[in-house]
């Protein structure tokens, strides 16, 4: 139930971000997924790429922090309050997200999310049977 | 006005027969008393007795802010606990900070030192002086607090900050002297429009300011902001703390009350002494202390010395105002910093690398800190709030080894620039 997610640490100015982007590019690396949590000072780049071991270390060779993590996923069904009704689930459970993105692949749409309490997220989509992606998914 | 015309207008002479029999007291003090000093000496192969006068001095070993710090807290003192009155320290150096004794008649000597001081600005017994040093281990405050006193003026000890409440008392108790740092006042000047105060509320008339270096530009534009003569007093913890010197009405230089306080100017790197009016780094020898007597203390400071007579009849010796440091010491809101405090709490930490670079900048008058520092490129952090604490713990581990406010903003790794030599660690925006 979890697929690799880099997370890239970019200081606000312009330009910042189109550097790691050459770097995925000059390796051959596709995006499926990216997201950026800012702040005034810095942001958060958080990527899901075709082949995130040699994204990342093409990226740790340029000098970035950057770290390389499995992050919970589940797929999610292409139908209205379907995000609504898997966040709930998490709410009611009272497990605090501390970030969540979602993105599309083929016909298929996927959710990566990160809580506060990693265990009891994996106990609540086993329970609920939320279908997991994972890695060989994405292929 | 001259508070003590016997030693201010003594002839060169007669000073130099006080300082010789007061150097030959003092090293026979030190060297008898302090185990530090003995050891120095007797490395150097020097004995008290070949110190006849003054001309020896160069003969004697120098003292160095290390040599306080390797004697924390007591050491250097040159007599037993039951006659220190008071402790002082310096403020903000690695964890632990330099401290000074004074037995009653060195307090004795810092009030007619500092009572010398403002009566060379022209402060007598009508006046009413708001010292707003901060008041604590830190010199600044009481040193101000028992000159005034000594004077014989009404002294209200205010302490810094608060800034309304400054200038509120300020106008209410019509304080006609402020001493304080000089960009401190630059801000109460430039904050008394915020609080709804003008400058014909206030009865000030003259500012006594000091503990951190500051320009004949500065002096203009406070004296045009305030309506006031603004004099520079000068003066360090290890020799006594504020009142070492301070200028008169001609502020061409600062007199040095040199019956206490013998000075030299050294060449940086030969530590030979050096001729008057030529730059280095100023040395003094405090003749009279009996709590922490230091030979020949390298203040760092980048001075030269003037021993001609002064238009306002005195003789004692003058030093130029202070400009630079020999070493990368930075004056902050009157606190010491040293870069290496900063490496020190980053090498402590151990979450970021140990590259940063430090921004001096001023902003409304008050000094500001960043330190950038760049995040360790196998510590990355996935959450925006796990980076954010870690800025804080950056920023509070610096606020307890340094005293300062630092904000911290963390870079990405390898962005700061390397040098081939000497890195540069601290950028000071703060205009000259």
């Amino acid at each position: 139930m979890t697929i690799q997610q880099l997370s890239v640490f970019i200081e606000n100015h312009p330009g910042n971000l189109n550097k790691v982007l050459a770097v995925l590019a000059d390796n051959s690396i596709n995006i499926k997924a990216l997201t950026i949590a800012d702040t005034a000072d810095f942001g958060i780049v958080r990527l899901i790429v075709s082949d995130p071991q040699k994204a990342f270390n093409a990226l740790r060779d340029k000098h970035f922090s950057v770290q390389l993590q499995d992050i919970l996923s589940v797929e999610m069904a292409p139908e209205p309050g379907s995000l609504y009704h898997i966040l709930n689930l998490f709410a009611t459970e009272n497990v605090s997200l501390e970030y969540v993105y979602a993105f599309s692949y083929g016909s298929k749409s996927t959710l990566v999310l990160r809580t506060d309490n990693r265990e009891k997220a994996v106990e609540i989509i086993r329970k609920n049977n939320l279908k997991s992606v994972t890695e060989a998914d994405l292929k | 006005m001259i508070w003590n015309r016997d030693i201010e207008c003594m002839s060169r002479d007669e000073m130099r027969k006080l300082q010789d029999r007061r150097l030959i007291d003092l090293v026979a003090k030190v060297y008898n008393h302090v185990p530090f000093y003995k050891r120095k000496m007797d490395e150097l192969g020097v004995k008290p007795t070949d110190i006849k006068g003054i001309e020896d001095i160069p003969k004697l070993p120098f003292t160095y802010k290390q040599d306080l710090r390797d004697n924390y807290p007591f050491g250097l003192f040159a007599v037993p606990m039951k006659d220190i009155v008071r402790v002082h320290g310096s403020s903000g150096t690695t964890g632990k900070p330099t401290t000074v004794g004074y037995t009653r008649n060195d307090i004795e000597n810092w009030k007619e030192v500092t009572a010398r001081c403002f009566s060379m600005a022209g402060i007598t017994s009508k006046d009413i002086v708001q010292v707003s040093y901060g008041y604590g281990l830190f010199t600044g405050g009481l040193g101000a607090h028992y000159g005034a006193e000594n004077v014989g003026c009404s002294v209200i000890p205010m302490s810094g900050g608060n800034t309304r409440r400054q200038l509120q008392l300020m106008c209410d108790f019509g304080s006609t002297v402020l001493a304080c740092t000089p960009s401190y006042a630059l801000h109460m000047a430039d904050a008394m429009k915020d609080f709804g105060y003008s400058i014909d509320d206030m009865k000030l008339r003259v500012g006594v300011f000091g503990a951190e270096p500051w320009t004949e530009a500065m002096r203009h534009e406070l004296e045009k902001k305030l309506h006031i003569h603004a004099h520079d007093i000068y003066g360090l913890s290890e020799i006594m703390g504020p009142g070492v010197s301070m200028d008169c009405e001609y502020h061409d230089g600062l007199h040095i009350h040199e019956d206490h306080f013998f000075p030299e100017i050294v060449d940086p790197e030969t530590k030979e002494p050096l001729p008057d009016g030529t730059e280095g780094e100023l040395v003094f020898t405090t003749l009279t202390k009996e709590g922490i007597p230091l030979l020949r203390y390298n203040t760092r400071d980048l001075s030269t010395l003037n021993h001609e007579p002064c238009a306002c009849g005195r003789t004692l010796v003058r030093m130029r105002k202070i400009t630079g440091r020999s070493d990368d010491m930075l004056i902050i809101r009157g606190v010491n910093l040293f870069p290496s405090q900063i490496e020190h709490v980053l090498l402590e930490l151990g979450e970021t690398s140990a590259h940063y670079i430090l921004y001096v900048d001023r902003q409304n008058n008050l000094d500001t800190l960043e330190l950038q520092v760049e995040l360790d490129e196998n510590h990355m952090l996935d959450t925006i709030r796990d980076l954010q604490m870690l800025t804080r713990r950056i920023e509070h581990a610096l606020n307890s080894a340094c005293g300062l406010t630092i904000k911290v903003t963390l870079v990405q790794p390898k962005t700061i620039a390397r040098s081939e030599g000497k890195a540069i660690r601290v950028v000071d925006k703060r205009k000259k």
